[in-house]
């Protein structure tokens, strides 16, 4: 898909944040928005996959560890076509597949783990990486992590065991927006200097800009590449990257709109778009 | 009233060992995974046989159940055991989520289960081990009484079961007098001895144990029903309620807190189905210490002649 096609996604699939957060009255926004235009660029472009058959044996796993942020992962596989998009407006109510955090036994296709409790799924991910070398696959396992989730200790000690065992099936996208509940992650928890703790714990670093879809594009390709080592991708984003608004504001960072706002945010997402 | 011979003193986490390795000789999907201390659990026999099926992860045990989920879920069935104190309690988050909330099929031994791990004190003595990962939905929980039935115990989580099961096993010698060819059923208890005055219900090393309270009581004149328990969940609803119909009371005994464990699992059936007098034998509600395991057994009341005496004290409020 070209960048066009794909900015054309990430408009649709940030309305769609907008509006299920809306309808469900709460969850978490700023993430989700910040996040949409990677979630494009995997889902649209990137991962090998088949929506229609979401258990194909040799698909790329994608486990979301922050999974704080399944609206933008719920919009992207409807939108993808794993389920209809009309499903969105379920998120977050009694009896939905679309669960505040995903849980793969409320059945929603495209969810390869029931995630929520943050620094679990980088180590889930080595395990999958680990099946994947033994049984010599050509998948990989994407892991989307937040940066305030670096803070958990788990987090560095997958990290360890995927470069001991030489995991280069195994990419992680760090969503590096700067801020978390408190504040900033550098006032809450300092985490720089941020690469070079990866690069010391032997993974392959790369820093990219999480909302230019070229440079994603081009970081993943660098990362299949990459041999020997699991790799990195810190992605610098903006927490409600779309809705000018509440751009960069960590108080976004759990909260949904109103209606009202649902609708002033939509019209921002327009004028952004329009740039 | 049976009688039970031992056929020698071994430890529950030897029968461990072999079990892992025999059921992985059946099924090649099973993996181990390392934690450091790989021939203290008994899975040095596995790790020598199938170098290439263990995975060492290091001491880093929330590590060690994330991989666990991730090759669970792709296809594996993984076994992970280190002490109860770390495999269960350090890593109960990621065995709530990871494995549970998904649903996978994987086995995490608790070892040096219990008070009788001895020496090594009180941090290392798993004693709330079946209180939290049986409160997990999902999981499932053994507990073993010897070394012969650790092992059958172990096949049996492995190659004829599907889900979460926490295997829990000790590391002191004990009497190992279970048969080689006894029925093994995830879920369902075995009857050792019969009786009708009243029922221990006991599981771990502690089914010896009752076995002896049993044979004392016997010289009494008293004939006691003796459960081994070896499933603590799903509990075999249908054997503690005959035992509560026809004996009319329980003594529960099992080396792990009062609070929680398998008397707490019973009372919360049979209060809510068959109400008779109970007594509790285990850990009441403190930690252990430095010792040898007898003796340490003895200190903490978790012996043949305590399980008797709550025996007597129970016989005194049954009506």
């Amino acid at each position: 898909m070209d960048i066009e096609s794909l900015e054309r996604v990430s408009k649709i699939i940030r309305t769609d944040i907008v509006k299920s957060l809306a309808k469900a009255g709460s969850g978490h926004l700023g993430g989700s928005l910040g996040m949409a235009d990677i979630f494009t660029v995997l889902y649209f472009h990137a991962l090998q996959h088949h929506p229609e058959d979401p258990e194909w044996e040799d698909r790329d796993r994608l486990i979301l560890s922050i999974g704080h942020i399944s609206p933008v992962l719920y919009a992207t596989l409807a939108h993808a076509g794993y389920f209809p998009v009309e499903e969105l407006l379920t998120l977050r109510k009694l009896g939905s597949r679309l669960q505040g955090h995903p849980g793969r036994e409320h059945g929603l296709p495209g969810i390869e783990l029931s995630a929520g409790s943050l620094g679990q799924g980088l180590s889930v991910a080595v395990g999958m990486a680990l099946a994947g070398k033994m049984d010599e696959k050509k998948w990989n396992v994407f892991c989307i992590n937040g940066d305030g989730e670096l803070q958990e200790g788990s987090i560095w000690e997958a990290a360890m065991s995927a470069s001991h065992h030489k995991l280069d099936n195994l990419i992680s996208i760090v969503d590096r927006n700067g801020v978390q509940i408190d504040g900033k992650t550098e006032d809450v928890m300092g985490l720089e200097p941020l690469i070079e703790k990866w690069r010391s714990f032997g993974w392959h670093a790369i820093s990219c800009d999480g909302h230019n879809m070229e440079d994603l594009i081009y970081a993943i390709e660098e990362a299949r590449y990459v041999e020997g080592k699991p790799i990195v991708i810190l992605a610098t984003t903006k927490m409600g990257k779309g809705v000018s608004s509440i751009e960069d504001d960590h108080h976004w960072h759990g909260k949904a709109p109103t209606e009202s706002e649902a609708i002033k945010f939509i019209k921002e997402i327009e004028e952004y778009y329009q740039d | 009233m049976a009688q039970y011979v031992t056929k020698g003193f071994v430890a529950t986490r030897q029968g461990f060992g072999e079990g892992v390795l025999e059921a992985a000789r059946r099924n090649k999907r099973i993996l181990g995974i390392g934690a450091d201390i790989t021939g203290s659990v008994g899975m040095d026999l596995f790790a020598a046989e199938y170098p290439e099926r263990f995975i060492s992860l290091g001491i880093a045990e929330q590590n060690c159940v994330g991989a666990v989920a991730g090759l669970a879920l792709s296809g594996k069935i993984p076994v992970f055991a280190t002490y109860g104190v770390f495999s269960a309690l350090r890593t109960t988050d990621f065995i709530r989520i990871s494995i549970c909330y998904n649903n996978l099929h994987a086995l995490i031994g608790g070892a040096h289960a219990g008070i009788s791990v001895g020496p090594d004190g009180a941090t290392h003595q798993a004693l709330e081990d079946i209180a939290v990962m049986r409160a997990l939905p999902n999981m499932t929980v053994v507990s073993p009484c010897d070394a012969t039935q650790t092992r059958i115990a172990t096949i049996a989580c492995l190659n004829r079961f599907s889900g979460p099961v926490y295997l829990r096993f000790g590391r002191a010698p004990v009497p190992d007098f279970t048969s080689e060819n006894q029925h093994f059923e995830i879920g369902k208890a075995q009857i050792l001895s019969r009786g009708s005055d009243a029922t221990i219900i006991a599981t771990g090393h502690m089914v010896w144990e009752a076995l002896e309270a049993a044979n004392t009581l016997n010289q009494d004149g008293l004939k006691i029903r003796v459960i081994n328990m070896h499933t603590i969940k799903p509990l075999d609803h249908d054997a503690v309620l005959k035992a509560a119909m026809e004996t009319g009371a329980i003594v529960t005994a099992e080396e792990h807190q009062v609070t929680g464990g398998l008397g707490s699992a019973v009372a919360e059936f049979i209060t809510q189905n068959h109400p008779v007098p109970m007594e509790f034998v285990g850990m009441k509600d403190r930690f252990g210490e430095s010792g040898e395991p007898e003796k340490l057994m003895e200190k903490y009341g978790l012996s043949a002649s305590n399980i008797a005496m709550h025996v007597k004290k129970v016989l005194k409020r049954k009506y």
